[in-house]
């Protein structure tokens, strides 16, 4: 290809898309950040057909399209299902890295939750560890009112 | 059922940075090209289908923009939000509706304009997960993790795909990278969620990819190579990560099942000549085999390391070098079915398989970490 740039010089136009959102959680995601907010406790829902604790709670099963039913208490503790170390950072990271990622599985549920390991090694984690939800001190209603998962 | 047929396909070089083109311009080349190859002008084509993603394009309905250099104008079009593949899935139906006699279907995205990390965060739920910060490469690292420690798959099997595929590329002159990459040198590279190393990691591309469908009618008038649509299917498994186990893959599973019953294929192995799956972790070629029936649970490792799946073994996977060579995002399973044909036709170059190809697989991705699968059977007759 002869070369373009020989009697043009490329323009690059330097944008961002920035939009406003302001998301309704929903009942039943409301009252699960609620609980975790004030009594730092996890709720997840009982699906009526197939009986699977869905934690973090949905209002329809993923698996059985119905409206899921009871409310149940999950336990603060659980194991590691799969983990990562996050080396590179980008940007948009609410940590420093390296940290972890992991799936969690509380006791009582039957469905992972994806949060952040901390108070160990990123290369001392495994999966199958047990570990423990350790709460914010200042607490608003969201997911990271969860600071990160700590080994029990 | 009436019969569909690709009979045109083109595609522009992948690249890093391309700056000639702004990028709806970007696939007007493609489209050229797709024509050209079937033999045909844009006054052949009936209706058109392109595949966008309005986060990648920076611009809401971005399928708008690429209308005019997709031949639009004056047409029926619709757009298809995701992978290449399932838009010509879509584009298939149409066809098949008895509506249209051709489609077009068109995919591209322009990696380097954005910041990939910000795109995928915002895949997630913003209530429960996007806050994390997870991206594809953090999540798709949970998912390797996960699958490697259910099967023992080794760090070394993984770069064993990523050599192999590197490796390949250096035949393909549409590949983005040109890398000749050995096991060590992936094991070598550096990490960036463990255990995904750098080279175990597809590159962030630009590109733009096209192809023709026709109906039987029409392809039998259009003439040329058709390469056959004997079977397609997708399915699609549950969306928060933590609702999956991310070390099985059984919306792969069902949709292979239903492409292969579609084909008539009763052993996959044996009856697939050559095999593009979409690659974007070298971890995912060796589940996707798996999830094909190219080898049994867990196998994916032993099979990469066999030899089996390279160019020369019995079920070469991804001669053309797969996407940890080339991803357009939104283009990369539309180039795996354009590879197909390309094998199938016997006008694969440097990457043409040691045989005679009659049927050929493409494999396409939506979502995160293998979410939903599309299978694509096609044949020489």
């Amino acid at each position: 290809m002869s070369n373009v740039w020989e009697s043009v010089e490329p323009r690059v136009y330097e944008s961002q898309i920035k939009v406003p959102y302001a998301w309704q959680a929903g009942e039943t995601a409301s009252r699960f950040l609620l609980t975790l907010k004030n009594e730092k406790k996890f709720l997840g829902k009982k699906c009526p057909k197939c009986a699977k604790v869905l934690m973090p709670p949905r209002k329809v099963c993923p698996y059985c399209f119905v409206e899921t039913g009871d409310w149940v208490d999950v336990s603060d503790e659980g194991v590691i299902e799969t983990f990562t170390v996050a080396r590179r950072d980008t940007g948009i990271m609410p940590l420093k890295p390296p940290f972890v990622y992991a799936v969690i599985r509380l006791d009582g549920a039957d469905t992972g939750l994806v949060h952040l390991l901390g108070e160990i090694e990123p290369g001392a984690v495994r999966a199958g560890m047990r570990v423990k939800a350790v709460f914010a001190e200042e607490r608003t209603g969201k997911i990271l009112d969860v600071e990160h998962f700590k080994p029990v | 059922m009436e019969r569909a047929a690709i009979v045109g396909i083109g595609q522009t070089k992948a690249a890093g940075r391309f700056k000639e083109f702004n990028y709806p311009e970007l696939v007007y080349p493609a489209v050229v090209a797709a024509l050209e190859d079937a033999g045909i002008t844009i006054d052949d084509i009936d209706n058109v289908i392109t595949t966008s993603n309005d986060f990648w394009d920076g611009r809401t309905i971005a399928s708008m923009a690429t209308g005019d250099v997709s031949g639009c104008w004056d047409r029926n079009i619709s757009c298809v939000e995701g992978d290449g593949a399932f838009g010509a899935f879509y584009g298939m139906c149409r066809c098949l509706s008895g509506h249209y006699g051709t489609t077009l279907v068109t995919a591209y995205s322009k990696g380097s304009e954005s910041i990939s990390a910000y795109i995928t965060n915002a895949a997630f739920d913003p209530i429960y997960v996007r806050s994390l910060g997870l991206d594809m490469v953090s999540a798709c690292a949970l998912q390797a993790r996960r699958y490697m420690d259910r099967h023992n798959i080794s760090e070394e099997q993984c770069a064993v795909v990523s050599s192999k595929n590197h490796r390949n590329a250096l035949g393909n002159p549409n590949a983005h990278l040109h890398l000749d990459l050995s096991v060590e040198d992936v094991m070598g590279s550096r990490m960036i969620c463990d255990p995904l190393k750098l080279y175990d990691c597809s590159p962030v591309s630009d590109g733009a990819v096209a192809v023709v469908i026709a109906n039987e009618d029409r392809a039998r008038k259009i003439g040329g190579k058709p390469a056959w649509i004997k079977g397609v299917s997708f399915c699609m498994d549950n969306y928060l990560l933590g609702d999956r186990d991310l070390a099985e893959y059984s919306a792969l599973e069902k949709a292979a099942k239903k492409a292969y019953a579609a084909a008539g294929i009763s052993d996959p192995r044996k009856e697939i000549d050559v095999a593009e799956v979409y690659d974007a972790f070298s971890y995912q070629e060796l589940m996707w085999t798996e999830g094909l029936g190219l080898c049994e649970q867990g196998g994916g490792g032993k099979l990469a390391e066999s030899g089996a799946t390279g160019k020369t073994g019995d079920i070469p996977v991804n001669p053309s070098g797969g996407l940890l060579a080339s991803h357009p995002v939104i283009a990369a399973g539309l180039i795996r079915i354009a590879e197909a044909v390309r094998q199938i036709r016997g006008e694969a170059g440097d990457m043409q398989v040691d045989k005679d190809v009659r049927t050929a697989l493409a494999h396409g991705v939506n979502g995160v970490a293998g979410q939903s699968h599309c299978v694509w059977i096609l044949g020489k007759e």
